[in-house]
């Protein structure tokens, strides 16, 4: 039994790294804070990392299949766009094509309750739809992941610069409030559990939304696929495609589930996004970001851009820490301008200590292994 | 036994079989049969079309032409998975596990037991302890990384990953060439049971004593055809051997020379490492080939490694030719003349990719360059007498140096070797899954080297090896040589009873051994 647990570990040392590393950090941040240990820190910081964790959750599947999808920024900002028109709520918005001279009316998007859920469902599988576009041009185009994501990145960014020429749009008021606050102020806003009043409730009313978002996607979204066929394919092709090929394993539908589920996530981040920012807006430099901290946030998180080995939890955790470190720039108040210069020695640095353990080894030979 | 008898009772039969790769013939019009419930042997050199012959059963590619028969049905499989499900299955030479993943993931990968959909992590777990026991090798855990197995144990989750897809036919390609010899003996056990259940097994194996210990029946391929089955005891083994190269080969080992004290080249005193080696001390003279024995993982590997600079805390002295070195990475270990045949030619030994010309000349490229660029003259200079010297059989040498075959490749790693002139050489059981007719031009090369003055340390697994090529042998135990054995001493026996560290004079315990 000592032996397993040793052994589990072991093998997940990246990961037990990423989340000390954030505990650590995230502590040393509420004790410098001024309101430190309090709910409103807990819900802006919920609301600062949630989009990120996405994204890290969306490239940590790509990777873990030895691919890179440099479309994950692009994904999230179109899906913010679409957003943008289709959350408006209350009485629905009417929607029009304006295309090649031509003005093509499309009818009037439901608002109310039934309209929001039906967008957020709309939304995302946009962005899945987007995830098993690139997924079929790797496999059936046999493109390499990284060239084939970078056109199709550029063509995501193009439809969100063709949706919000300018930013704009508006995103349903009460949607706004629910779910970028704390799980009380979503009770009293959707009318639950007495407004969020009842006795019960009181204990973990303080919990910000977006955490509770992010543990239950992580628990119905990434738990099973990693349990199952297909995810267990996902890694097995990252490790050995040749082997996995070999013990008959649906590599094809294993990389496209990939890139399907990577668009998935990055959809809900820009449908988060949206939603905390109340409107669309195709930032450009924003995707770019958004895409190289994901990168960022995978390795923090302890998963190999090798593939193979790794998870999505890491990543959470990965993006967690790269946000965190951002945080301390507002209390130690750093000039703005050389926030990226301390962003990137602490980025060195933190994957500097994951990769102390090569010192340990005493064959040389294993570093290549 | 005709033919005609064999295909009424066959389980598997072929017949016009033909297979050509980018023109170049593989398989020519090959008929061939194998039954439940026998060991099938298949012989030949490699190149003799074997492995083409197991990737069209088991599904990896398609013959030109030709039918099988599986059962009394025609079939033909398109996919690895197809003649899986058909109860046709393979442990390939190249393993097929996955490596980041854990020993359970990779035994239940094709087919895992399931709840509610998803992988029941706790099913795999028994699934792979009840294989894993069913071979006899407890040992291994299944929540290790595949990774962090030495190859040995790899091998032994490729065969239990075989097992659990319960096998009608079972194909074994060169599957004990990286096992101990005890478990070798569990794997044989495994057969056996196997065979009484009524499987079928086709089995591959350059080693001729596994072949006369195991096969019911041979069959005897040599350029891409089938030139003869018998049934055991009908052929001796220099008829097999005769069938298969298709040559007279007059003694399988080139004479050994009169033993004399040479200069030593190497000497090393009270080498230590990271507890796996134990204060060893060793001399290997010039034109002295000594050899490493002993069973599998007793410090054989590390002691070629500490040698070659690429184990760090390493304590002791190492001497060559009478100057202290400490080789700090194999570059170092280069430049004072010490080469490394490596023990997987395909990572370690070769960057496969590559073309052949530009294998051959990597450790070498000071030798043909003025300042920083290469001499493109001297380099093709190079590179034919290379390919001249070893008679390697090549297309261009602009190959990618994965075309050769596994013999082939070998000899390039030794040829790169030969280039950068080197005092020492160490090879690391450099004949492993190379057919005879390679192996014996291996043995004339070595020892031509060190008629030449070289010293060589040659580890290998082979006993019958160490014997025939070895002017001396160490045997390692737990880190240490406890044993040196030279001239007369140099028998099967006692290398077996010094292997396993017991007193070859007790006659019960080395009879014991050989049970």
């Amino acid at each position: 039994m000592l032996d397993d647990i040793a052994i589990r570990v072991r093998q997940n040392i990246g990961i037990v790294t990423a989340v000390l590393l954030f505990t650590i950090l995230y502590l040393l941040y509420n004790l410098a804070h001024p309101k430190g240990f309090s709910s409103a820190v807990l819900v802006q910081n919920g609301d600062e990392i949630f989009a990120l964790a996405m994204l890290a959750m969306a490239q940590t599947v790509p990777v873990l299949a030895s691919g890179l999808d440099l479309s994950v920024g692009a994904v999230m900002t179109m899906v913010g766009c679409f957003a943008s028109y289709l959350l408006t709520g209350a009485g629905g918005t009417p929607l029009h094509l304006d295309i090649f001279g031509l003005h093509l009316g499309l009818g009037t998007f439901p608002g109310g309750v039934s309209g929001i859920l039906l967008g957020i469902v709309v939304c995302l599988a946009i962005g899945a739809l987007a995830g098993f576009i690139n997924g079929c041009i790797v496999v059936y185009g046999r493109i390499q992941p990284i060239i084939a994501t970078l056109a199709t990145g550029a063509v995501y960014i193009g439809i969100a610069l063709f949706l919000r020429p300018t930013p704009g749009g508006k995103i349903d008021e009460d949607l706004n409030w629910a779910l970028t606050n704390s799980l009380g102020d979503f009770a009293a806003t959707v009318h639950i559990f007495g407004d969020g009043a009842a006795a019960w409730f009181a204990p973990i009313a303080w919990i910000p939304v977006p955490f509770v978002l992010l543990i239950l996607i992580a628990l119905l979204v990434w738990v099973p696929f990693r349990r199952s066929v297909l995810g267990r394919a996902v890694y097995a092709v990252g490790s050995a495609e040749g082997a996995a090929y070999m013990s008959g394993l649906p590599i094809d539908r294993a990389k496209i589930a990939a890139f399907t589920l990577a668009g998935f996530f990055a959809g809900c981040g820009g449908l988060f996004l949206a939603i905390q920012t109340s409107s669309g807006n195709a930032d450009i430099p924003q995707a770019g970001a958004y895409t190289l901290n994901s990168i960022a946030s995978v390795v923090i998180g302890g998963t190999s851009l090798l593939g193979g080995t790794g998870s999505a939890i890491g990543s959470i955790f990965g993006a967690m820490v790269l946000r965190v470190i951002s945080f301390f720039f507002r209390i130690f108040d750093i000039a703005p301008l050389l926030q990226p210069l301390f962003e990137g020695l602490i980025l060195l640095g933190a994957v500097c200590i994951g990769a102390l353990g090569v010192l340990r080894v005493k064959n040389t030979l294993e570093l290549f292994r | 036994m005709s033919d005609a008898v064999l295909t009424r009772h066959a389980f598997l039969t072929l017949s016009g079989i033909s297979k050509r790769y980018a023109g170049v013939r593989a398989l020519e019009g090959v008929d061939f049969a194998c039954e439940r419930g026998k060991i099938h042997a298949v012989l030949g050199e490699n190149g003799a079309g074997k492995s083409t012959l197991i990737k069209i059963i088991s599904g990896v590619v398609q013959p030109d032409s030709g039918s099988m028969r599986l059962a009394g049905q025609d079939v033909s499989f398109a996919t690895p998975s197809a003649a899986n499900a058909a109860g046709v299955v393979c442990i390939f030479q190249e393993l097929s596990l996955m490596p980041d993943l854990s020993v359970a993931d990779n035994i239940s990968i094709s087919s895992p037991p399931r709840r509610f959909g998803l992988i029941d992590a706790r099913a795999q777990r028994r699934r792979a302890e009840q294989l894993l026991a069913e071979i006899g090798c407890e040992d291994v855990n299944p929540l290790m990384r595949v990774r962090d197995l030495p190859l040995s144990r790899r091998q032994v989750v490729e065969i239990a990953k075989a097992l659990g897809k319960k096998p009608q036919l079972l194909i074994l390609d060169e599957a004990t060439s990286a096992l101990t010899s005890a478990d070798v003996e569990k794997v044989y056990a495994m057969l056996a049971r196997l065979k009484a259940e009524g499987v079928a097994i086709l089995y591959i194996s350059h080693r001729m004593h596994e072949v006369e210990a195991l096969a019911d029946r041979a069959s005897v391929f040599r350029n891409g055809r089938h030139i003869e089955t018998f049934d055991k005891g009908k052929r001796s083994t220099a008829d097999i051997v005769q069938l298969m190269i298709g040559r007279d080969i007059a003694t399988q080992y080139p004479p050994k020379p009169p033993r004399g004290s040479p200069p030593p080249v190497l000497d090393i005193e009270n080498l230590s490492w990271d507890r796996r080696l134990d204060r060893i001390s060793l001399r290997v003279g010039a034109g002295e080939i000594v050899g490493l024995g002993g069973l599998d993982g007793q410090g054989q590997k590390s002691l070629l490694l500490a040698l070659f600079g690429v184990l760090r805390g390493v304590t002791g002295q190492i001497i060559v030719e009478g100057r202290e070195v400490r080789p700090g990475s194999p570059a170092a270990a280069k430049s004072v003349g010490i080469a490394l045949v490596p023990e997987d030619r395909k990572t370690e030994g070769l960057m496969l990719p590559m073309s052949i010309a530009d294998n051959l000349v990597i450790a070498s490229l000071d030798a043909i360059s003025t300042g920083p660029l290469v001499d493109r003259a001297r380099e093709s200079d190079m590179i034919k007498r290379a390919i001249a010297r070893l008679q390697i059989k090549i297309g261009a040498p602009g190959d990618a140096v994965s075309t050769l075959s596994g013999g082939n490749q070998q000899k390039v790693v030794l040829a790169k070797w030969l280039m950068t002139e080197p005092k020492l050489i160490l090879l690391n059981d450099p004949t492993r899954g190379i057919d005879v007719g390679t192996k014996q031009e291996l043995y004339r090369l070595m020892r031509e080297l060190a008629d030449q003055g070289a010293a060589i340390l040659f580890y290998s697994t082979d006993y019958d090896e160490l014997i025939g090529c070895c002017d001396r042998v160490a045997i390692m135990y737990d880190g240490r040589i406890v044993r040196e054995l030279e001239g007369d001493e140099l028998t099967e026996t006692n290398i077996i009873a010094s292997a396993l560290n017991i007193d070859a004079a007790t006659p019960d315990a080395a009879g014991a051994t050989h049970a």
